[in-house]
């Protein structure tokens, strides 16, 4: 068992969510960058889609009732990364701020065993499934832990300091003004503080709209870019809703959504347009 | 897709390939289906002929409804209906879950009469009891959990429309015909 010493402002159990349930309006969830929950699993020889701990920019504290191996990836901290390490029982686990990014992955031998709801451990800000956020003194049941990992460190990928996310325009990028078009492929647009695990929310300039009446609601993907009335485009992450009545006028390319899912307030994202196909 | 009903039959035609897992995720909507594959399935073929082909209706389920809702007032003015009125053909008409979405379990649901086809309100409600039934635009829908909301509401049921826990958890799903009775 983990006892939560310090929650930290947003710390949510994760797995790899709920796909292939969103025709019930229940969205996909999971980690945010799921392929750092991925290898975290995999460094300490879990599956891959094991429940570990995702971490918002100032980390949390663990206390680990029996020894457990674990690993950190996403987001670097002040700790050992990409590397599974050994907390002992009794032990205490400070994932701190991050020094780059946003979002820091912790894996524990054997998984968290939390109630899992829809075939999945994963919380849902959206909808509001699965376990709440971590708040202090929590505390999470362990499963049991199978053999050690074959690995013994990873490569972690970089955090970009200013990403570049591949961008396919449509399905409706008929609403885009000429000019938001170019300013897409040109300009950089600063993550808003007010992102979540929904979507990033990108601020700089406002992309005109060549119309700007409502759709009747279309299916949301994950990667999506939103443009609402106020032109400020919404780029959707692991909790978005399944349908929506803004159009969405161009996908980012799925290996690109960690790094965007990894982009705190602040950081200047761009656009690269790609050719469809 | 010219509406919601073609919309749904092209989802109803593309269900088989989910079952057999040749598609990850297929998410109807009002006009639009998504689907999503790796790789794509020859999509045109599939569809074609969809269009004319029957659909195979959904299983029906009944709704009681108490039609005590605080906009039926607004409705009964926006329509020009008596408030009797409203209510009688809301619950005289037949319906079928289009698509969900906006939570789970929330269905929205063709059917509606056209002369009952209100805007949403100007201000939404910041919070709209479980089991409201509503209306804006062309679709009805009952609201699975208390939520913020911006539909006409016209009554209320005891239904259960969403229950995590149950096997189906959603009462409704695309595809499912529903009355509302009084």
């Amino acid at each position: 068992m983990i006892t939560v010493l310090r929650a930290g402002p947003l710390t949510t159990v994760q797995d790899l969510g709920r796909p292939g349930l969103a025709q019930l309006g229940v969205p996909r969830s999971g980690a945010a960058d799921l392929p750092a929950l991925r290898l975290a699993n995999r460094l300490v020889g879990n599956p891959e889609g094991a429940a570990g701990l995702e971490t918002t920019l100032l980390g949390c504290a663990l206390r680990f009732g029996t020894g457990r191996w674990v690993a950190l990836t996403g987001a670097p901290v002040p700790a050992p990364m990409g590397v599974p390490f050994r907390v002992p029982a009794g032990g205490t686990l400070e994932i701190g701020t991050a020094l780059a990014g946003l979002r820091t992955y912790l894996a524990v031998g054997g998984g968290l065993a939390v109630p899992a709801t829809l075939g999945s451990r994963s919380t849902d800000l959206l909808s509001g499934l699965g376990p709440a956020p971590l708040r202090d003194g929590d505390t999470l049941p362990l499963g049991d832990p199978g053999p050690p990992a074959a690995v013994d460190a990873v490569p972690l990928p970089p955090v970009a300091a200013e990403p570049v996310l591949r961008l396919r325009f449509g399905p409706r990028d008929d609403r885009l003004a000429p000019a938001a078009r170019r300013m897409l492929a040109a300009e950089a647009f600063p993550v808003s503080p007010d992102s979540d695990r929904i979507g990033v929310r990108l601020a700089g300039p406002a992309l005109p709209r060549s119309r700007t009446d409502e759709l009747p609601s279309e299916p949301i993907v994950l990667g999506s870019v939103q443009l609402p009335p106020d032109g400020r485009p919404v780029l959707f992450l692991a909790d978005h809703p399944t349908t929506g009545g803004y159009p969405v006028v161009g996908v980012v390319h799925p290996a690109d959504v960690p790094a965007a899912a990894q982009a705190r307030p602040g950081t200047r994202l761009r656009f690269r347009p790609v050719p469809p196909g | 897709m010219a509406d919601a009903a073609e919309a749904r039959a092209v989802y109803a035609a593309l269900l088989p390939l989910r079952d057999a897992g040749r598609i990850t995720e297929l998410v109807p909507a009002a006009r639009t289906v998504l689907v999503e594959a790796d790789p794509l399935p020859d999509l045109p073929a599939l569809l074609a002929g969809v269009r004319a082909g029957p659909v195979v209706p959904g299983r029906t389920v009944e709704i009681a409804v108490t039609y005590d809702g605080p906009d039926l007032a607004e409705v009964a003015r926006l329509t020009g209906l008596a408030v009797a009125e409203v209510v009688r053909r809301h619950a005289a008409a037949e319906y079928v879950v289009a698509f969900s979405g906006f939570a789970p379990g929330f269905g929205y649901l063709t059917g509606l009469p056209a002369e009952l086809h209100v805007p949403r309100r100007d201000t939404p409600r910041t919070a709209v009891p479980a089991g409201s039934v509503a209306v804006a635009g062309e679709f009805t829908g009952v609201y699975p959990r208390r939520s913020p909301g911006g539909w006409q509401l016209l009554g209320r049921t005891a239904a259960v429309l969403w229950d995590a826990e149950r096997e189906p958890p959603a009462l409704l799903v695309p595809g499912t015909r529903v009355r509302f009775t009084r």
